[in-house]
């Protein structure tokens, strides 16, 4: 029975490989990233070899503990949980517990997360492999830690199913999940730094969560090195004993899951506001707009672009007092531009087959183009002149601001246009909606890398004479390139906002009807 | 697609007739080797209830994707009221409500909202938008739930959504793809009342179905489609010709296996 679990999963894993040439294409860009995140984790660990012991233990054992709780938590923050082998797909097949419990535990293994895992955890042998005990504990301990961390994935999927088949849960996790990850720079240097300050407090800690479950399974090969042969067999037992108080953990929550399948709780609500359909003007152009408002504020995969946002000044901030430079915080206001602009290129491909009901009310190509431009500028406009003066505020020269206005103008509306054409013509592997933000897209990963960064290309292209202008007032020193960008910025940008919406609009009107049927391979 | 294949004339062309609400021109369409439509041409009379019915995967949601503007076809193409849906698509598709099969709906906006939406993005005027919408929600019972998102709908107040979202222009041809589907029985009749109200005061209603009873009961008019072609088209009571609509359909389709063997299934 576990074997064919386990061959259940290789084939739905082949399957979905087997859809298009391109899911391969996107597997190997996945596992190659995987794959160079391993190597700099086993290099790591080989390095360590050669250092003091204690550090070694100091650093396999915080590794993973944290690889622990990464299990622990991401699943469930970046509703991202592998539900390839889901649990309620097995209730109306009397499989029984204990065979059910391993195969589903093994099938975790497979997958690049899984797999990832287990090659790091088996570089700890070569961190020990001056000792033969070393190595042997080493083994047992990757194997006890591994299992566990894939077990206690499943115990926190299963207790939450409930709470994470939520609609409103799953919309609000993804997008808080963005926060920390955004922030990761500064997380990470913030740690390093407490590691640098206070080598000590992380030995202790390493120390004393090596006596917790947290730990013990990834101690046991320094112990054994060291040849504490006693304390070793005290932290396997503590292992040991974990990783079967959370098989049992999962198998008894399982066991109740599967006779209560979860139930999303809905609330009825009698006919309120039109919200900002009442705002805009009763047109197509308004409605696509105030739809498209409504979308940024309520769907994860386009409020979560709106959540980074005023991270980016926090990010640039904290660069800046690091380096004691404000040089870079001067441009958070054109790459804010940037992203924003960019972030309706692929509007289409968001809305997937829903796109159907444009096509149907027969809604002119550039009234959809400029509906759906004018919903990103309506907040994209006031937050990017924010952002650019934000820098001046701080105390950079105010000779600067007309030129960094200029520039952000320009990149904010070039780019509106170039996304309004690049969204009629190209469709892009985006999350279906209702999906996390962080769901692996399904269809054509490779072609959307393509016209990403295609067109990021051509964006940069189109805002040369702003850069050019702002460059020369750097090297002059003179302000007069900075009056003339603040004119040619928008004049420019606004020429190329048009051309895009009338272009893209064109295409579309031209195209509806395939664009469609792109869109519906990706449902 | 630039080939062009000699098809029946337009039915412009047929003077001193009655033009058909919708008609259909060897449509064809191709998805890789699998031939999903092979040339159906097809004339739906102004004013009647018409049922399309056909077994699974046998081209009816293709065919009438291609009739209202949202596959474009190979070959062939419709005409709505004389309009030709790909030749001048703007036109024809303000004649036309359409509730598509197996699209997605924008779902995060509200029951009151979608059909708002679809609404104003027909151009229509806010006051007459916000009072059909109202009238609309509340005939479908969708009343107390106008302002739930609709992605917290039920499958059946889906349909009944989308199906808002199709009769808010009052148009004068209505293509329904399974617009029955998982919807309850008493909302299903209150479908069917209005959609009888619409057809007697003169509007043209396509519905396609699996469900043979339901089309016999309420259709006037039938065409039997299967494996991408027509198998038998005109009223009701000419295509079932004396037998129920079911059992013509079968003959007319095949594929009914005589069950042998599966003996084992009565040894328990």
């Amino acid at each position: 029975m576990v074997a064919h679990l386990l061959r259940l999963k290789l084939t739905l894993l082949r399957n979905s490989v087997r859809r298009s040439p391109w899911q391969l294409v996107g597997l190997g860009i996945g596992t190659l990233y995987a794959l160079g995140l391993v190597g700099l984790g086993i290099t790591g660990l080989l390095f360590l070899r050669g250092a003091d012991a204690g550090v070694a233990q100091t650093v396999v054992v915080l590794g993973g503990a944290a690889a622990l709780l990464g299990w622990a938590v991401v699943p469930v923050a970046a509703s991202a949980a592998d539900l390839t082998l889901d649990p309620a797909r097995f209730t109306t097949f009397a499989v029984p517990m204990p065979q059910l419990l391993t195969g589903l535990a093994l099938g975790g293994l497979i997958g690049i997360p899984g797999t990832a895992t287990t090659l790091v955890a088996l570089g700890t042998v070569g961190t020990w492999s001056w000792s033969l005990p070393g190595v042997a504990g080493a083994l047992v301990g990757a194997f006890l830690g591994v299992l566990s961390c894939i077990v206690l994935s499943k115990v926190v999927t299963t207790a939450t199913a409930g709470l994470a088949s939520s609609r409103r849960f799953k919309d609000a996790s993804a997008v808080i999940f963005l926060i920390p990850l955004v922030l990761m720079g500064p997380i990470v240097a913030g740690v390093a730094e407490g590691i640098a300050g206070s080598g000590d407090f992380l030995t202790g800690l390493a120390r004393t969560l090596s006596w917790t479950p947290a730990g013990a399974a990834w101690s046991l090969g320094g112990e054994m090195a060291a040849g504490s042969y006693g304390a070793a067999a005290i932290k396997f037992l503590i292992a040991l004993a974990t990783l079967a108080g959370l098989a049992l953990c999962w198998k008894a929550l399982l066991q109740r899951a599967l006779v209560t399948p979860p139930y999303a709780g809905t609330f009825r609500k009698r006919a309120g506001g039109l919200g900002f359909f009442g705002l805009f003007p009763a047109t197509p152009t308004g409605a696509v707009a105030a739809r498209c408002l409504s979308y940024w504020l309520r769907d994860p995969r386009y409020s979560g672009s709106l959540v980074v946002v005023p991270l980016l000044p926090v990010l640039f901030l904290f660069q800046a007092t690091q380096t004691g430079s404000y040089g870079m915080l001067l441009f958070v206001g054109p790459l804010t531009a940037f992203l924003l602009a960019w972030s309706i290129s692929t509007d289409v491909s968001y809305d997937n087959t829903a796109f159907a009901l444009h096509l149907s009310t027969g809604i002119s190509g550039v009234q959809d183009r400029l509906g759906r431009a004018v919903a990103c500028l309506v907040f994209a406009l006031p937050v990017v002149l924010a952002l650019s003066a934000l820098p001046f505020l701080l105390g950079a020269d105010w000779q600067l601001l007309p030129g960094v206005l200029g520039l952000s103008l320009g990149v904010l509306f070039s780019g509106l246009g170039l996304s309004s054409v690049v969204s009629a013509r190209y469709t892009a592997a985006v999350p279906l909606p209702g999906d996390s933000p962080f769901k692996k897209p399904p269809g054509n990963v490779a072609q959307t890398l393509a016209v990403q960064f295609g067109g990021m290309g051509v964006l940069l292209l189109l805002v040369v004479p702003e850069t050019a202008l702002l460059v020369a007032q750097f090297v002059t020193g003179s302000a007069v390139p900075g009056w003339i960008n603040l004119v040619l910025g928008p004049v420019l940008g606004l020429a190329l906002f048009a051309a895009g919406v009338r272009l893209g609009g064109k295409w579309l009107d031209a195209r509806g009807p395939e664009l469609l049927a792109q869109l519906a391979v990706n449902r | 697609m630039t080939l062009e294949l000699p098809h029946p004339p337009a039915p412009e062309n047929q003077a001193g007739q009655a033009v058909p609400a919708l008609s259909l021109r060897g449509l064809a369409k191709r998805f890789g080797d699998k031939i999903a439509v092979d040339g159906i041409s097809l004339d739906v009379p102004a004013g009647s209830f018409y049922g399309i019915v056909g077994p699974n995967g046998a081209g009816k949601t293709t065919t009438l994707s291609m009739a209202t503007g949202l596959l474009r076809p190979e070959f062939g193409t419709a005409f709505v009221h004389g309009v030709d849906v790909w030749k001048r698509p703007l036109e024809a598709k303000k004649l036309m409500g359409i509730l598509p099969d197996g699209v997605r709906l924008f779902d995060r906006l509200t029951g009151e909202q979608l059909v708002s939406y679809a609404g104003l993005l027909r151009g229509m005027d806010k006051g007459v938008v916000a009072t059909r919408v109202r009238e609309l929600l509340a005939a479908l019972d969708l009343g107390p739930d106008a302002g739930t998102l609709v992605v917290d709908y039920s499958a059946g107040m889906t349909k009944k959504i989308a199906l808002a979202s199709a009769l808010i222009h009052a148009p004068r041809l209505l293509v329904l793809d399974e617009p029955f589907e998982s919807v309850d029985p008493v909302s299903a009749a209150n479908i069917r009342d209005i959609l009888d109200r619409y057809v007697a005061s003169g509007g043209t209603v396509i519905v396609s179905s699996h469900v043979m009873d339901l089309v016999q009961r309420m259709c006037d008019h039938v065409a039997v489609v299967a494996a991408g072609r027509v198998l038998a088209a005109g009223t009701v009571d000419a295509v079932r010709a004396g037998a129920t609509l079911e059992d013509r359909f079968v003959q007319l389709v095949g594929g009914r296996n005589h069950t042998e063997g599966l003996e084992w299934l009565r040894t328990f």
